[in-house]
């Protein structure tokens, strides 16, 4: 066991508030505690000296009682050493009646529990996993090329593998591109034989064009890649992946009402890029010169019954394609029919260059329906600002169709597997598993990484088939770590846009590798070196640890025993939370160790008319949240105590249990909005908790408690002024309720 | 709270400098860390945030910035591969690509590193000024904390308001004797391997929109004022009202491309003001379910799956887009008019609200550096500068996401230059 130093800060108000000579005494007789220390200024120069002077008499973990770790950081870290941070002056001190009974017994009892946690702790000692420094980059185009190149130059190795022949996906058949330099105004010449020649020669990366993954085994840092390259099985180990495989423009065969398949003079911006690049402009049908183009923009997108989301690029490519064509033709006109053009940042420029041309028409309105006439074609356009309804005769059209990304949805896909393999097996309703094997047999084959995972074979599509991060600020945030999606697979997105991207992306490849290297969790728990440990004699393979990790960091072995893959892991501990054998623990997070800092809290029998409420908040908002309230002189009630935890999907059930069996009234849960805009940095935890809500309710009914002395509330980080409210809320709720049975009289 | 300590220092590169504490900087001076680069992080201001810290909410998610900075600057202050000098700014640059020596001057902050952030210099300051964080729309003392999760927790006091010496009355009361009023700025070198440039950007200014009205009328305000007043630790408490009579607006009016897309004023886009004027009528509904709003554009850009958050307050129907460019804002009877030439109809309208938004653009920050410019003022790396790499709205203007993708390239790019064992 840990010998724990206690240092406890006076200033801002501490030692007036607190009877600290009390705190002193009854802290110096916890079990595990090697010395306790006040001094009047923590943060002074005396704070760091205190803690050197602790480590060096013995104690080897630590907790500051002063204030939040966000004031004072780095002066109080040492290498290697534990040091548990207490926010008196936040949590007690600021927010509660100084000089109070009740004040000083929540002092003493965050004090009790600091020391459980310091303590009781297990150092973690970091374990580091092959790191192999190389990154897979899935898709030869524009981005994928940008990934290789970036982390070839960066000094890692790439493998760049191209399904067609050559590389330089979509790019190969656009000659001219959208200008990236000011003045913004002119068309640039393609730069892929550039760029193409360099990773050519490059030493760093290796290219297999013709090739497909076909397997990937393994975790961040060696991952086992089995590639098939023509009709060769090539085998290679790499530390992380960068996806990058583009898109598809959508099914213009869908888009029959704007002629597309009625008359070949109806084409997509796609087939039209094509004639540019020949520079030969003719009519399909006849071969004739036209001389009249219309430009029927967002066909198919922004629309529900076909593509909701706007594809970013088609309004730019169609300025490009209309300039280009006025190059090639000065005698024919382009029209230009959009709801709205879409030229942002710098590119008003180039829209502006169009605006110029004498033979470029730009009309805002909607198209509804496109017809072949005996010569040449008619464009209904709908309210539009020349009018309430105008046809527009023209002899040919192009349709600026969008952007599908090319993913596969390794949960559907893990879900037609399933349903297939039941179904063999006679396990399950065979009525329903044939519904989802139909509604899914479309996805058969669709396959890209072919993970090995549990989970799946590929990322998890999100909203319209992306696999995106959920996060503005951080858009690398991927649910297969060391995976990261990016480019027009991940967002609909320019050239330029989609070279950024897969640069970034491979930043955040080579970071998954550092990572590993040292043994450490990537981000939002960066630098933890604690993996979970699986006491798996106790198993009892209910396959809700591998169900629920939204990481796809647990694999099973035939008898569904869960097989960790520690670089895999986000040590968000939703695992944990969800284990009903308790067989799953961090060396600094355990079912145990949250159990005794229940347990350490001094509940007052039932005529002392003081309740007692445990408050478990999520690490990343609310807890932050609380120490904000309480640095912003918010006040709630004494009769709480909070403890942070990693997530609320990593609470586990048995810590209600605990702390209603210690006479707490009432339970308060704290985290993250769950739902379609989630703010859960592990992406599940709270919709998951609210899955446990059975379990809990069950629990309480055990125990002859009504269900509401237990609440989840949803806090963001900027609820800080709402968040006292919430609490004292619901402690005035269970004061209707009446103090809990299991109380000592 | 628990976190470990970084124990083991990894493979060790050469030092990334990153001018710029706001989201693009901040992003990639924590990648860069984690990446194994040993960062110097320089910011302008007193605190990190820069204009993220401003803002109430991101849109498409309507989640708040706060979130995504704390976890950011919580990987900032637990790192030990990142120093943060704030109050500097970057002068000159020697050197070339991976051996960049690089000149700082560092304003004082009157406040020491050891200050808890008690507060009693503030409550005890006589100054009150107008603060900048707030666009004047409120008040905050001369010592003061940026915003409420401010990082660095450290107090700082502004010279210039400060009646000094005579005053010391945040001197002979700081509990911890952390203010010192004789701090001096001084200048000092950083030996780098290569320089991101994360800038940023400022609002245009909005005081040269007199057709617009700005500053005739204080119920005509910018989009960045919305922002403030929707933010719960705002001038208002986070209520949208009027700024003349703090009363909640029947009828809002969003004027967009306010000096946008306009020869006279900023001719390029800038990009996301369309979904920023989108997000505050969200604001705004979310307080008051019956107002009148009205968004008057050109175009409105919505790029991917923003296009649903679009959608979703178009259904809104009390939210009324309108294809208009507004071309005057004047004052009549005591209230804002706007005079708008409606695009669909062919018309012109006269419509009096009681609240004016302006969406103003974004234009580059001015600061001192020694790499080209494009004719707008946003940095343009040209070689041989190769490691000297521009990210954010330095560069152009971009929305959140795009600003922090930006910044992950430039990361990777700088990597290049850094040397490293076994590279």
């Amino acid at each position: 066991m840990a010998k724990a130093a206690v240092l406890i800060c006076q200033s801002c108000k501490i030692g007036e508030s607190l009877d600290l000579t009390a705190v002193q005494k009854a802290t110096t007789k916890l079990e595990g505690v090697a010395q306790v220390k006040s001094a009047p200024l923590l943060c002074g120069q005396a704070g760091p000296r205190l803690v050197d002077d602790a480590f060096a008499s013995g104690a080897n973990t630590l907790v500051i009682a002063a204030c939040a770790a966000r004031f004072h950081t780095a002066g109080f870290l040492r290498a290697g050493c534990h040091v548990e941070r207490l926010s008196l002056r936040e949590l007690v001190v600021s927010s509660h009646e100084p000089r109070h009974e009740d004040t000083q017994m929540l002092a003493e009892d965050m004090i009790r529990m600091a020391v459980v946690r310091a303590s009781r702790i297990e150092l973690p000692l970091a374990q580091p996993l092959p790191a192999e420094r190389s990154v897979l980059v899935v898709g030869g185009g524009p981005t994928g090329m940008a990934a290789a190149l970036g982390v070839a130059r960066a000094g890692y190795e790439a493998v760049l593998v191209e399904k067609s022949q050559e590389l330089g996906g979509w790019l190969r058949t656009w000659k001219r591109t959208l200008p990236t330099r000011a003045p913004h105004r002119d068309l640039q010449v393609s730069d892929l034989e550039m760029r193409r020649k360099e990773i050519e020669v490059h030493r760093k990366i290796d290219v297999h064009c013709g090739a497909v993954v076909k397997r990937i085994g393994g975790q961040p840092g060696e991952f086992e890649v089995d590639l098939k390259v023509g009709e060769q099985e090539v085998r290679t180990r790499v530390g992380a992946i960068v996806q990058a495989t583009g898109f598809a423009p959508y099914d213009a065969s869908k888009l029959s009402h704007l002629g597309y398949g009625k008359t070949p003079d109806v084409v997509t911006n796609v087939e039209f890029e094509r004639m540019l690049a020949d520079g030969k402009i003719c009519r399909p049908s006849d071969g004739k010169q036209p001389a009249r183009i219309a430009f029927v923009q967002c066909a198919g997108s922004r629309d529900p019954r076909h593509l909701p989301y706007c594809s970013n690029v088609c309004c730019r490519v169609t300025l490009k394609q209309a300039l280009w064509l006025r190059e090639l033709d000065p005698r024919c006109e382009a029209f230009v029919l959009a709801k709205e053009i879409r030229a942002p940042g710098l590119h008003e420029d180039f829209y502006r260059r169009a605006q110029e041309d004498r033979g470029i028409y730009i009309c805002k309105g909607d198209v509804v329906a496109v017809d072949a006439m005996a010569d040449g074609l008619v464009v209904h356009l709908g309210k539009s600002q020349l009018g309430d309804a105008l046809d527009l005769e023209a002899d040919l059209v192009v349709l600026a169709t969008g952007m599908v990304p090319v993913a596969a949805d390794g949960l559907a896909l893990r879900e037609l597997r399933d349903a297939r393999r039941n179904l063999a097996k006679g396990d399950g309703n065979p009525e329903v598993l044939k519904t989802t094997v139909e509604r899914l047999s479309p996805m058969e084959g669709t396959d890209i990484l072919g993970l090995t995972y549990r989970q799946g074979p590929d990322l998890p599509a999100l909203e319209s088939g992306f696999p995106d991060s959920h996060f503005i600020c951080f858009p690398y945030e991927t649910r297969r770590t060391g995976i990261y999606a990016a480019g027009c697979l991940r967002a609909p997105g320019d050239l330029e846009g989609c070279r950024i991207d897969g640069e970034g992306a491979a930043l955040k490849a080579i970071q998954a590798i550092e990572h590993c290297a040292l043994g450490e969790a990537v981000h939002p728990r960066w630098g933890d070196i604690s993996p979970p440990t699986f006491n798996l004699q106790r198993c009892t393979q209910c396959k809700r640890c591998t169900e629920e990790c939204p990481f796809g960091t647990l694999d099973e072995d035939e008898k569904c025993t869960p097989k960790p893959n520690p670089g895999r892991c986000r040590r968000c501990g939703i695992c944990l939370g969800a284990c009903p054998e308790r067989i799953i623990s961090y060396a600094d997070y355990s079912i145990d160790l949250v159990s005794r800092m229940i347990k350490s809290i001094q509940v007052p029998g039932e005529f002392d008319e003081k309740p007692r409420i445990l408050m478990l908040l999520c690490e990343n908002d609310a807890y932050p949240a609380l120490e904000l309230a309480g640095f912003h002189g918010q006040r709630w009630s004494a009769f709480v105590r909070a403890i942070s935890v990693r997530c609320l999907g990593a609470v586990n059930v048995v810590w209600l249990a605990d702390a209603f069996a210690c006479g707490f009234d009432g339970v308060l849960l704290l985290g993250c909005k769950p739902g379609e805009h989630t703010q859960c940095h592990y992406t599940r935890g709270s919709e998951l908790l609210a899955t446990r809500s059975e379990n809990i309710k069950q629990k309480l009914k055990q125990m002859a408690l009504e269900d509401q002395r237990v609440r989840v509330d949803h806090v963001t980080l900027a609820d800080y002024l709402v968040l006292p409210k919430l609490i004292d809320a619901f402690v005035k709720d269970l004061d209707a309720l009446g103090p809990s049975p299991f109380k000592d009289s | 709270m628990t976190h470990p300590s970084t124990t083991a220092p990894g493979r060790t590169r050469g030092t990334l400098l990153v001018v710029g504490g706001g989201i693009a900087g901040i992003s990639a001076a924590v990648e860069a860390a984690e990446a194994g680069c040993d960062v110097v992080l320089v910011e302008r201001e007193a605190h990190l945030g820069g204009r993220v810290a401003q803002m109430y909410q991101y849109f498409p998610k309507l989640c708040p910035p706060a979130c995504g900075l704390e976890i950011n600057l919580r990987r900032i202050r637990t790192s030990p591969r990142i120093q943060v000098h704030t109050l500097t700014e970057a002068q000159s640059v020697s050197g070339g690509p991976g051996a960049y020596r690089v000149r700082v001057r560092q304003r004082p902050r009157f406040v020491a590193d050891h200050c808890s952030a008690c507060g009693t210099c503030a409550s005890v300051c006589p100054v009150e000024r107008s603060s900048e964080f707030d666009f004047g729309l409120g008040k905050n003392k001369a010592a003061y904390l940026a915003y409420p999760g401010a990082w660095p927790s450290r107090y700082v006091i502004d010279g210039k308001a400060c009646m000094g010496a005579s005053c010391s009355k945040c001197v002979t009361d700081c509990p911890t004797q952390a203010i010192d009023l004789s701090m001096q700025p001084r200048s000092f070198d950083l030996d780098v391997a290569a320089v991101i440039w994360a800038t940023g950007w400022r609002p245009y200014q909005a005081s040269r929109l007199d057709d617009l009205g700005f500053g005739a009328h204080p119920d005509i305000i910018t989009n960045m004022m919305m922002e403030r007043l929707a933010s719960p630790h705002g001038p208002t408490a986070g209520r949208v009202q009027c700024p003349s009579n703090g009363r909640a607006p029947a009828s809002v009016g969003f004027v967009q491309c306010a000096g946008s897309r306009d020869d006279a004023h900023l001719p390029y886009c800038s990009g996301l003001c369309c979904m920023a004027s989108t997000k505050h009528a969200r604001y705004v509904r979310a307080q008051l379910p019956d107002a009148d709003i009205f968004i008057y554009y050109i175009d409105r850009r919505a790029s991917g799956r923003q296009e649903s958050f679009l959608a979703e307050t178009e259904r809104d129907p009390k939210v009324r887009f309108v294809a208009g460019k507004v071309s005057k804002v004047c004052v009549e009877g005591g209230k804002p008019v706007l005079h708008v030439e409606d695009m669909g109809q062919g018309r012109r309208l006269r419509h009096s609200v009681d609240l004016v938004v302006l969406a103003t653009g974004l234009v580059s920050s001015r600061t001192e550096n020694h790499l080209g410019r494009d004719g707008y003022g946003f940095l343009s790396p040209v070689q041989p500068s190769a490691g000297q790499l521009v990210a954010g709205c330095a560069r152009e203007p971009m929305d959140v996401a795009c600003a922090v993708r930006d910044a992950n390239s430039a990361v990777l790019r700088a990597l290049a230059f850094c040397s490293m064992e076994g590279g």
